[in-house]
């Protein structure tokens, strides 16, 4: 891939993901969960990719690590030089945790409940490194100190269910850091915990970004939340990337019909007392059932006769760097984001809805 | 029907509340070894919805909102307080009295996937408020369902489907068909759209203003997230610990918040701006919340407020009027000003 929007040239490529497509067998037919994502991400540089559920968005993650067993995968996934997808079960169980970190939405269902935080951290550390069970444990209480638990070699001695969510994530954080990753995935690491919690959390994130020279992939399906701290924001429909760009570009002057209904769904704009939010029509298609030509097309207002019959390939328009995959992205300028899409008469979500049923 | 009851303030009342508290108990118990203590869940909590209009009740993780929410609804017995609904006092009621209290007060909750019963179609998942009120017919049952379906934008040809055949949001939409079923006066929303896409999310807000402004039923409309539940009210009540810290016209609140844990919540809400995004994580609230079981002294915002003094730990700020503004009230010693709030 060329010209990278927003990332200083020089630093290395941590992660380089081409052509991933991931499919899987059910009896309904064939899932195509993952069709031809490619991305990269630098040291030091945070990735931001946004979906709705089935975007292919956490599919995608999974894959690069192994935990999609079922799977039918293809491409390439160069994690510092390395193809990830082409290592062995044993190569890849000394890659993940070690180089490659994941931190998961909701901490209580990766943490233990029946172990002592500090030991659970410390056992993270022992699976890659030869220490000592009591450097472990050090090891973990300077790890909880670092993302911000109080009084911590204490603290290490309590159960995840005596930590409220936010420290508990705070742990987890603590985990994946135990053997400074080059490569932290974080899957909605904010959606179940208060805004005021995230905004922590988030800071914390970037702290040790900071300080580790960490690569970052954070998935969402909130733009709000990568808002701040994306240098390069990635947007999924049905398993594609149908828009790339720098954050700025992204949130400014999208060129995807989907990039801007999102934008326009989110609430919370100032001055919005009582006001009507403008919500894309219908639901995201069926992965088995996909519809002819770009699979956005029957939620778009600016969908043609040459969107329902090819879908549109990610290619170069607007700002530098930016990507498109929308046969009239050239016409969508900058502008009111609301513009395209009109709040709905319950008349017109009714039809919506009767295309988009099973 | 009686268009409310009318109260002291001369305004139409459909629900009041006043100073209503809800304590749980906590048992000697593995989680608890230091034996009995109590949540104070809601404490002291008065408030008032006005017929077709829109209360948003705002607060984080164990504010206490959803126990208040269950208490309106008197899914909860009350520790003490009182619940006045369509000038009825319902705060003691028996089961079998309350039976015709909640034809006209419904519940909507946060987990579409959890609160529709997964053997039975949905057809006869709406159907059921109406043959439990007997409000229509037997021979009328099918037609007024698929009235309703299409009311809440679902395809009324669907009505033999489970609710596994639908999406998140369509099924949230089928929830909202069951409460309003039998003409509610009151709808209790409890986070209806927390657990929805963001762009389905805006689907159902707009259905419920839409919904609304036809069959003028009022709600109290439940969240976590304020800029939901700026789209939808009138009035907003934010909620710290078990109290009421802030109330007033949604204007006041988003545009001149004077408690300091109203002006932290609005800093934290996430924006899909990017310049607005680094505002927001210069203004990031500090430390935990406290356990309900054990609030600080005084005023319960006081260990994370910026602007905390002596005073504030020794007595508890009362929920008073602000600028002799009687709508808009704030329990805090030290409230922002207009102009500090103003930005």
């Amino acid at each position: 891939m060329s010209a990278q929007a927003g990332w200083p040239a020089s630093e290395p490529v941590t992660l380089a993901v081409e052509g991933l497509h991931v499919s899987f067998r059910t009896p309904d037919g064939i899932v195509r969960a993952v069709r031809g994502a490619s991305f990269e991400v630098q040291a030091g540089a945070t990735l931001g990719i946004v979906g709705e559920s089935g975007s292919g968005k956490s599919v995608s993650m999974l894959t690069l690590l192994g935990l999609t067993s079922a799977a039918e995968v293809s491409g390439t996934a160069l994690f510092r030089g390395r193809d990830l997808l082409a290592m062995s079960e044993d190569e890849l169980r000394r890659v993940r945790g070690a180089q490659i970190s994941m931190i998961f939405q909701d901490p209580l269902t990766s943490l233990h409940p029946h172990y002592r935080i500090g030991r659970q951290i410390a056992e993270a550390v022992r699976a890659h490194e030869k220490i000592s069970r009591a450097a472990a444990r050090s090891q973990a209480v300077e790890l909880l100190g670092t993302v911000g638990i109080p009084r911590a070699s204490q603290r290490a001695d309590d159960y995840p269910h005596q930590f409220s969510g936010g420290m508990r994530q705070r742990a987890m954080i603590a985990m994946a850091l135990a053997l400074r990753p080059a490569l932290i995935i974080a899957d909605e690491p904010t959606t179940a915990l208060d805004a005021t919690v995230e905004v922590q959390i988030l800071q914390l994130l970037q702290q040790v970004q900071r300080e580790y020279q960490t690569a970052l992939i954070m998935i969402t399906h909130d733009l709000g939340v990568i808002a701040g701290m994306a240098d390069t924001v990635t947007v999924m429909y049905a398993g594609r990337p149908v828009e790339i760009a720098d954050r700025r570009t992204i949130y400014r002057s999208p060129r995807h019909p989907y990039t801007r209904g999102l934008l326009g769904s989110v609430p919370g704009a100032r001055g919005a007392i009582k006001q009507r939010l403008t919500p894309i029509p219908g639901q995201p298609p069926s992965l088995i059932r996909l519809p002819r030509g770009c699979p956005f097309h029957p939620r778009c207002p600016l969908a043609m006769q040459h969107c329902r019959e090819e879908e549109p390939p990610l290619l170069e328009v607007g700002a530098p760097g930016q990507r498109s995959a929308c046969w009239r992205a050239a016409e969508l300028d900058e502008g009111e984001h609301g513009l395209l899409f009109v709040p709905q008469q319950m008349s017109g979500e009714v039809s919506d809805v009767r295309e988009g049923g099973r | 029907m009686s268009e409310g009851s009318p109260a002291p303030s001369g305004r139409p009342e459909l629900l009041r509340l006043t100073d209503v508290t809800k304590y749980f108990p906590v048992g000697r118990s593995l989680v608890q070894p230091r034996g009995a203590a109590t949540i104070r869940a809601v404490d002291g909590i008065s408030l008032t919805v006005e017929p077709g209009q829109t209360l948003g009740i705002v607060g984080e993780t164990g504010c206490g909102k959803s126990t208040l929410a269950r208490c309106i609804a008197r899914l909860y017995p009350l520790t003490s307080g009182q619940v006045v609904f369509d000038g009825l006092d319902i705060t003691a009621m028996s089961r079998r009295d309350l039976r015709p209290v909640r034809r006209d007060l419904q519940m909507v909750f946060q987990d579409p996937f959890s609160s529709l019963n997964g053997r039975r179609r949905v057809g006869s998942i709406i159907a059921e408020p109406l043959i439990v009120h007997k409000a229509v017919p037997r021979t009328g049952l099918r037609a007024r369902v698929q009235q309703l379906m299409e009311m809440v934008g679902l395809n009324p040809e669907h009505y033999n489907r489970f609710p596994a055949e639908f999406s998140g949001g369509q099924r949230q939409r089928i929830g909202i068909a069951r409460a309003l079923a039998i003409n509610p006066k009151l709808l209790i929303c409890d986070e209806p759209v927390s657990a929805l896409d963001v762009s389905i999310q805006a689907q159902i807000i707009n259905l419920l203003a839409d919904l609304q402004a036809e069959l003028h039923v009022g709600y109290v409309f439940i969240a976590h997230d304020l800029a939901v539940v700026e789209h939808v009210s009138d009035q907003v009540a934010v909620m710290y610990l078990g109290k009421i810290v802030e109330t007033g016209r949604a204007e006041a609140i988003y545009q001149a918040p004077r408690h300091h844990y109203t002006a932290a919540l609005l800093a934290a809400a996430s924006v899909p701006d990017p310049d607005r995004a680094e505002l927001r994580q210069a203004a990031a609230l500090s430390g935990e919340l406290p356990s309900p079981a054990d609030p600080p002294s005084g005023c319960r915002f006081r260990t994370r407020c910026p602007a905390a003094q002596q005073l504030c730990s020794e007595q508890e700020p009362p929920l008073a009027s602000t600028n002799g503004n009687a709508d808009h009230q704030v329990a805090c010693h030290f409230p922002l000003d207009r102009t500090e709030a103003m930005r």
